[in-house]
């Protein structure tokens, strides 16, 4: 019996296989996107929605290099190991000429050090580490979105004009809250070197015993508290906090507090007064920013989300990508990719010749409740290439440009 | 000495969610012997039924009455899955059950995304009880008091329920004996329903009065799930007070954790597991498990021989495809087959100790991840040439298998078990939490074969080789005397004690021989994939493997692989799709049902029947 259902099986494995080879459509430049479809929905969802507005845009004016562009979306269930073969998959059967997605870092590192080995271009759209273009950084892989340590550098500027200086610091325990600290820390001790951290708080992810945590940073008295808390932490961190009165007489700093996925849920609730990055969609009053926000909001009759940005960026840096290319080819793309610039909503950005990352920054505001929903006023954007090392450090940081 | 008491009454609070939910699964497991994987989902249902109830029923009375509402809608919902699901599979072998569960978690996902959507929503807060109370000067949140308040309520309604009614009487005679129970005329079916519903309802119960704490959102189910474990495990499985007693000293330690030593978050939990059950086996309250007292389920199992000539031309035959997959196939298919052979051989190696051995180990990923991770490390520290950390996987995932087997052998059953869990926690924990050695959940990249092996078909044949290799040299000691004397402490450990055997010896070896061989799959997946994640090392990683086990048949010899085989692939070809999680777990649930025994255990018996197969001599 066993014998059957093993030549089943490998009889099934062989029929697709051979199936899929044999129907290649090859007038369309494929695009592989991974991402975690189902394991993050809420921000997987806009981005996707994001990529389709923007695919539409691309592909009513023609498309690139005279060809229509296509994305083709799968779902790795957020492990690092299926993205890998998913990513061989898109690029030797399904014919991509190129990958981008995730939104966890960890899957990001997974697919650009197997596209680092396999040479192929990998545009990480979303994830956060620093470590992507810089430590682990590799000739392969680009990034747009702006990283953790060009947010949390942001947030010092902002913090370093007050006259706090006992700072307390509560991150989840993995490494994109460590990232967070450890580049808030830096850049707000380099402004302000008199500076002292007096709590460091590590909650584990979407497991905060947010009572507890509130209790120990009351105990270390701080002046001021930098978050990095995000989803149902957050939620939980910031209703206990306002409960226990924690931030009464406080300044309190958040990473990502503003993006409308995390401020939303919050409804009324939000932590008013709070300086954090996020996303402003409601503000634009014309330019790029307010053509994205309405085109958005006709095509889904959604309010867009700063995934949806990033995803419709996506697909405007892959379509000037491979329109400066002339061709598809990865060499020729990964040339094309080293200093393009690019027209979005928040204004030209460029992939930097140096570390691959792209100069995509952030919008800095101060959290205020109005009409029962958490919004980012007196909000600035903050370009992305003033809060990124210089060419020297960037050298230290990024073994593959030596 | 005023912080500190405000910090005990956080811990109170804590507990009581803790408490509720992990009654519910304390009362399933210690009648049904299930255990429940689906009961964070029900928790999770609790929350999202609970708020929108609220949405709904206005003021301090609708707040209530929407909580213990939730809870009835989950019971109901309990009842709906032990019916349609668990009552057809309850002959089956033990533990079998949970593969049936898995396939519930993943239909509760996908209908929650459909009903809710994808956001989170932030619970309301509970009218009337919004603000804070001053005790000694620290401000205690109303709700806190509430919490706490109700809790012994909770537990002694529990307990009177159980020890001074009737019911509670029936419920008892059948934790102990529930074949007897049946033989006196109770009607089994209907206790267990209920017993269900009971217990669903808790975990209803305890999603929906934690609303005005947090909310609800999506990744709940699986976010309370080793906790409310290890609260059932350190009280004593089956026990009330025990798991009331296991939820309030794991908050408590957690609320001090926090402020005292605040990296410490990830891991405390598994530590007080571990230390409670080396100083107390059953955990705190549990009673001491006699071997068969629950009665061996289902057929015992058949003795094994060797495949005979057909079954042996027909590998080779299977084999001889297999190396022509990259001849005839394009070069993802060879990826595609060595990822399924690396994860056949990861579900054989449990196999082995589970299936031949009779010891559920709930933690093998830290070996197959340990052997990802040694061979790793030796690459990224020493430069150690890939052929050689090939080498040292096996070797390092065996030893830690023979320590953390030592430790473990001690407990029997699902203690055992959840031991073996705890250990693989911390090993998760270890190497999440030391990034400066371990690269933290950044994982360690750039971890790529030698040259000569570097492309996808080289890969393929080394895997091949590798792979087959092992699950054929697992099935030859099956064969060898260490597999006799292996089944024998299996099936009587007392005669194998009478004939020279020393039981527990001959355990502790098969359990680091399949650690072993597990670190082999391990040590390929890493190169295959260039890099390696603490996601290998996860309790869902461990899951996988289990699952495949009971899928393709526990007591058969190919049901590993043959179900490794199928899942694999199917996910491969399922995640296509939008909805893949309700399909892939409608469709275990209905393999489970149709399939008690497993793919491989069924379609022999199948095969018997219809006279393909011989009796007594089916092919395994």
């Amino acid at each position: 019996m066993k014998i059957t259902k093993k030549i089943v099986g490998l009889a099934a494995i062989l029929a697709v296989g051979f199936t899929t080879t044999a129907t290649f459509a090859a007038d369309t430049i494929k695009i592989g996107e991974i991402n975690h479809y189902k394991r993050m929905a809420a921000f997987a969802g806009p981005y996707k929605q994001g990529i389709e507005l923007a695919l539409e845009e691309v592909n009513n004016a023609g498309g690139v290099l005279g060809k229509p562009l296509e994305f083709i979306f799968r779902d790795d269930q957020g492990k690092p190991g299926e993205a890998v073969k998913i990513a061989e998959e898109l690029m030797t059967r399904d014919g991509a000429v190129m990958l981008t997605g995730t939104i966890l870092s960890h899957v990001g590192l997974a697919i650009s050090s197997y596209a680092g080995e396999k040479k192929y271009l990998y545009l990480a759209s979303e994830p956060l580490a620093d470590a992507l273009v810089w430590a682990k950084g590799n000739d392969y892989t680009f990034r747009l979105r702006s990283s953790t340590h060009m947010q949390a550098s942001m947030l010092a500027e902002a913090a370093a004009k007050t006259d706090a200086v006992k700072y307390a610091t509560i991150a989840p325990n993995y490494a994109y809250g460590k990232d967070a600290v450890a580049a808030f820390k830096k850049a707000l001790t380099a402004l302000k070197p008199d500076v002292e951290f007096v709590a460091e708080q590590w909650p584990g992810l979407f497991k905060i015993d947010a009572g507890a945590e509130v209790q120990a940073i009351e105990r270390a008295k701080p002046d001021a508290i930098y978050n990095v808390t995000f989803g149902g932490d957050l939620a939980k961190f910031v209703r206990e906090g306002t409960t226990r009165g924690l931030f009464e007489g406080r300044k309190a700093y958040g990473l990502l507090t503003g993006e409308p996925e995390y401020l939303e849920p919050l409804k009324d609730e939000a932590p008013a007064g709070w300086v954090a990055t996020g996303y402003p969609w409601y503000d634009f009053k014309d330019g790029a920013n307010k053509v994205f926000v309405d085109a958005y909001q006709a095509k889904f009759s959604q309010s867009p989300k700063i995934g949806s940005l990033v995803g419709y960026m996506t697909v405007q840096s892959i379509a000037a990508g491979i329109t400066k290319a002339g061709a598809t080819d990865t060499e020729a793309l990964v040339a094309a990719f080293k200093g393009l610039d690019v027209d979005t909503p928040v204004g030209k950005i460029t992939f930097r010749k140096q570390d691959h990352q792209a100069t995509m920054g952030a919008f800095v505001g101060t959290i205020a409740v109005e009409d029962g929903a958490g919004r980012l006023v007196d909000w600035s954007y903050k370009k992305g290439e003033d809060y990124l090392p210089s060419d020297e450090e960037v050298k230290k940081l990024r073994p593959a440009s030596n | 000495m005023e912080l500190i008491f405000a910090q005990v009454l956080t811990g109170l609070a804590n507990a009581a969610t803790l408490f509720l939910v992990a009654s519910g699964l304390s009362l399933i497991f210690g009648v049904t012997r299930i255990v429940n994987f689906a009961h964070g989902s029900f928790y999770m249902l609790g929350a999202f039924i609970g708020y929108s109830l609220m949405q709904v029923l206005p003021g301090m009375f609708g707040f209530w009455f929407s909580v213990l509402l939730a809870g009835l809608a989950v019971g109901v919902i309990g009842v709906i899955v032990e019916i349609c699901v668990l009552r057809p599979v309850y002959k089956a072998p033990e533990l079998f059950q949970l593969v049936a569960t898995f396939g519930v978690i993943l239909v509760i996902q996908d209908l929650a995304l459909l009903t809710w959507g994808a956001e989170d929503v932030l619970g309301p807060r509970a009218p009337g009880l919004k603000g804070i109370v001053r005790i000694f000067g620290e401000p205690v949140p109303k709700y806190d008091l509430a919490m706490i308040a109700i809790t012994p309520f909770v537990l002694f309604g529990l307990w009177y329920l159980i020890t001074k009614t009737r019911v509670g009487v029936l419920v008892r005679a059948a934790t102990q004996d529930r074949e007897m129970v049946g033989a006196l005329g109770v009607n089994q079916a209907w206790l267990f329903t209920g017993v269900f519903f009971l217990g669903s309802a808790m975990a209803g119960l305890g999603g929906a009065i934690q609303l005005p704490k947090g909310g609800a959102d999506l990744l709940m189910d699986f976010n309370i799930l080793a906790s409310i474990f290890v609260v059932v495990v350190i009280g004593g499985m089956g026990s009330l007070p025990g798991a009331y007693i296991a939820a309030v000293l794991i908050s408590v330690l957690n609320v001090f954790g926090v402020s005292y030593l605040p990296s410490s978050t990830l891991v405390l939990m598994f530590v007080v597991m571990a230390v409670v059950l080396m100083v107390k086996p059953y955990g705190l309250l549990g009673r001491e498990e006699v071997a068969g007292e629950h009665g061996q389920v289902g057929e015992p199992e058949r003795p094994i021989k060797p495949a005979g000539p057909k079954v042996r031309l027909a590998v080779v035959v299977l084999l001889a495809a297999l190396t022509l997959i990259p001849l005839f196939g394009s070069s993802f298919l060879s990826v595609l087959a060595t990822d399924i052979i690396i994860f056949c051989l990861f579900a054989a190696s449990l196999h082995f100790i589970l299936g031949l051995g009779g010891l559920v180990s709930f933690g093998h990923a830290a070996f197959f991840g340990g052997g990802a991770y040694v061979a790793a490390l030796m690459v990224s520290y020493a430069n150690t040439p890939m052929e050689l950390a090939l080498l040292l996987a096996p070797l390092g995932a065996g030893l830690l298998a023979f320590i953390i087997g030592w430790v473990c052998m001690r407990l029997t059953g699902v203690y055992f078990a959840m031991l073996t869990l705890a250990f693989a926690q911390l090993l998760w924990s270890l190497v999440f939490q030391w990034d400066e050695f371990t690269g933290g959940d950044d994982g360690m990249v750039d971890i790529w074969p030698a040259k000569w092996l570097a492309g996808s078909t080289s890969y393929f044949y080394l895997t091949l080789i590798l792979g087959v290799g092992g699950i054929l040299f697992l099935r030859h000691v099956a064969h060898s005397p260490f597999g006799y004397a292996l089944r024998a402490s299996r099936d009587s450990s007392r005669q194998a004690e009478a004939t020279g055997i020393n039981t527990k010896r001959v355990q502790w070896l098969a359990f680091a021989f399949a650690g072993a061989m597990a670190g082999i799959a391990g040590g390929l997946f890493v190169f295959s994939k260039g890099s390696i994640f603490p996601t290998e090392l996860e309790i869902a990683r461990s899951f996988d493997a289990l699952i495949v086990v009971f899928l393709g048949g526990v007591k058969t010899l190919s049901g590993a692989v043959v179900g490794g085989a199928s899942l694999e692939y199917l996910k491969d070809q399922i995640t296509r799709f939008e909805y893949w999680r309700i399909t892939l777990g409608i469709i275990i649930i209905v393999v489970v049902i149709l399939a008690p025994e497993g793919i491989v255990g069924t379609a022999r018996k199948v095969g018997e029947r219809l006279g393909w197969v011989r009796e007594q001599e089916g092919l395994r």
